[in-house]
């Protein structure tokens, strides 16, 4: 079994958001990288299914030089290889990132046939366009199934459940196939030492894909009002509890 | 003209698909409304025609064939732009409308203008970051962020037109084959009017009784931080924020958490949020109402003393 699964490399922003100078981007000079849960789950997904079936997982993002740490991470859990298709820093719009994607399984699958199933996040941690798995799964021409909780690969269909009206919906759809899915899908491993060892010799096809022009613009970006009011403080201590318990009985829930 | 894909359950429109209609009717008239399956009275909400999609095929979800049938009657009326909620269907539905039609989609804005270009608002970070941005196309693509428009209710006499869409068999491969019932008893974290949540301070798995009795005192529901099911002390059911479940509780009960933007961006429609923190200068402190500070291993069980004291 083959499979992919597709990651965005995103700063870890802490209690608080901090804008460039130019608003276009994030200021991360202080701020450490990662990928979204979704994407943790989808890899921890690609790595169980191979463990079980055999085969081959490969992590694939479109990204700056740097997210190669993104790669190696995936690569520490159990990835058996990485794919970066280099960017310069400035993000790229989702029809964009979609294309280059899609010219970069088609060359894979031409070198070491299809990819059974290709994981994609149901949205990017940062810019959240809910798309780019739904825009490859239609130019390969393959069915797509998003925000999934679970799945489970049973003969040449995967059965894909997604949350729905207090329970779950099923779907069940042929092989090959594009899943997006989210966080609780399962319980990502930590990177044990040996993994991270191991990480630093698989290899990764490096390559600069062509940006076709973005159709969805950034023009900048804002910091929402909100930030930044002060608690009232009611008390330290146990000794807070009566007012707490005023509080509650005045905004009526105790 | 605007297309606004209407999403109901029952016959009745869900407000994620009103306050859709509300942000589109800032952007032009008239407004034609798709439902599937059955009728919904939309004469309150500014719609000129509604348009029922009727077809034995569509009982259960399809997002392919839904895709079709939005996109078609697109090009059939030549709508110049086409709206849909933000919800998991809506984002869903419109990227493969956007796959299919080649054209750009902006998901969860919460302003738009006409253009050309069309000027737009959308969020970012599960809503903690907003992005100014611009969209060329000659026809928009547009889903609207869930609660971040009120619903302004409009007059109109709504036309109904019932049509039966061509579905080819490939549009139906990806459907809800079952739906399989998960409600368990307690209280919905998603529905509940108080929700105590803890955090890493919590410290384990057994650390959250005092969190449990709390809320069993309140009515409430139970939720986590992200550091919390990460060390399986609780069920990613449990998770409040951009990658786990969305509140809007009128008290947010805040323990031991420390008030990442991700955190917040899951209880920032919370009416009120009580911070119990050790560290008077965690991040929370600048988007809660309340405070104490201090041990939440001291300060929890004592609220639930002085509770039951007053029962
Ligand atoms: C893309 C992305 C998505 C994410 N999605 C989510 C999400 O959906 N939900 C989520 O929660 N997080 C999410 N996160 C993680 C988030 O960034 C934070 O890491 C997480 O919320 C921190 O959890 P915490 O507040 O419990 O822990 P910490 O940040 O470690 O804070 C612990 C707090 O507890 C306080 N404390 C410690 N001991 C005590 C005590 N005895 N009494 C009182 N206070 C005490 C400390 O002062 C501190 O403020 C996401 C991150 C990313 C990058």
């Amino acid at each position: 079994m083959r499979v992919l699964v597709c990651v965005k490399r995103v700063p870890f922003t802490g209690g608080k958001m901090v804008l460039a100078p130019d608003s276009m981007a994030l200021e991360t000079r202080h701020l450490g990288f990662t990928i979204s849960p979704h994407e943790e789950c989808g890899v921890e997904a690609a790595v169980r299914l191979v463990e079980v079936n055999t085969g081959e997982s490969v992590v694939l993002t479109l990204g700056p030089p740097e997210a190669i740490e993104q790669l190696r991470d995936a690569m520490a859990l159990g990835i058996d290889r990485a794919i970066h298709l280099q960017t310069e820093s400035a993000e790229w719009d989702p029809e964009a990132t979609a294309a280059a994607i899609v010219d970069a399984i088609g060359a894979d699958e031409a070198a070491s046939g299809p990819f059974d199933l290709i994981f994609f996040g149901n949205e990017s941690a940062d810019s959240g366009g809910y798309q780019v798995g739904l825009l490859v799964a239609r130019a390969l021409g393959r069915p797509a199934v998003t925000g999934l909780k679970g799945v489970k690969v049973e003969g040449g269909s995967v059965r894909c459940e997604q949350e729905a009206d207090g329970g779950r919906d099923v779907y069940v759809v042929p092989m090959p196939a594009v899943l997006t899915v989210k966080e609780g899908l399962n319980l990502p491993r930590y990177p044990s030492v040996p993994g991270r060892m191991r990480a630093g010799r698989k290899p990764v096809a490096t390559s600069a894909p062509t940006q076709a022009p973005a159709r969805l613009e950034m023009v900048r970006l804002v910091v929402p009002p909100g930030q930044g009011r002060r608690a009232e403080v009611l008390g330290s201590g146990a000794s807070a509890a009566p007012a707490v318990v005023e509080m509650m009985r005045k905004i009526g829930v105790a | 003209m605007l297309l606004v894909l209407v999403e109901q359950t029952g016959g009745v429109a869900s407000d994620p698909s009103l306050q859709t209609l509300t942000l589109a009717r800032s952007f032009g008239e008239p407004i034609h409304a798709l439902v599937i399956g059955s009728a919904v009275d939309l004469s309150h909400h500014g719609v000129a025609v509604t348009h029922v999609a009727v077809h034995d095929e569509l009982d259960s979800f399809a997002p392919d064939a839904w895709a079709a049938i939005l996109g078609q009657l697109a090009d059939r009326l030549g709508a110049g732009a086409v709206f849909a909620a933000g919800t998991d269907r809506g984002n869903d539905v419109m990227a493969r409308v956007a796959a299919r039609m080649r054209l750009p989609l902006a998901t969860n804005c919460i302003a738009v203008a006409p253009g050309p270009p069309v000027t737009l608002t959308r969020q970012r970070w599960g809503g903690s970051l907003l992005e100014e941005a611009r969209l060329h196309s000659a026809r928009a693509l547009i889903t609207v962020a869930p609660h971040s428009v009120p619903i302004e209710p409009a007059r109109a006499e709504t036309r109904v037109e019932r049509f039966t869409p061509q579905l080819k068999e490939q549009e139906l491969v990806v459907h809800v084959a079952e739906h399989v019932s998960t409600k368990g008893g307690g209280v919905s974290l998603a529905e509940a009017k108080v929700v105590v949540s803890g955090g890493r301070g919590v410290g384990s798995k057994e650390g959250f009784a005092i969190i449990e009795d709390l809320a069993g005192l309140l009515g409430a529901a139970v939720g986590c931080s992200r550091v919390v099911t990460s060390a399986g002390w609780r069920p990613h059911t449990d998770q409040v924020g951009q990658t786990g479940t969305k509140i809007a509780p009128e008290l947010y009960i805040a323990c031991g958490i420390s008030g990442a933007t991700q955190h917040m961006a899951g209880c920032k429609a919370a009416k009120r949020i009580l911070a119990i923190n050790s560290d008077a200068e965690a991040p929370i402190m600048l988007n809660a109402d309340y405070a104490v500070v201090g041990d939440l291993k001291e300060i929890v069980p004592a609220i639930s003393a002085e509770l039951r004291k007053r029962k």
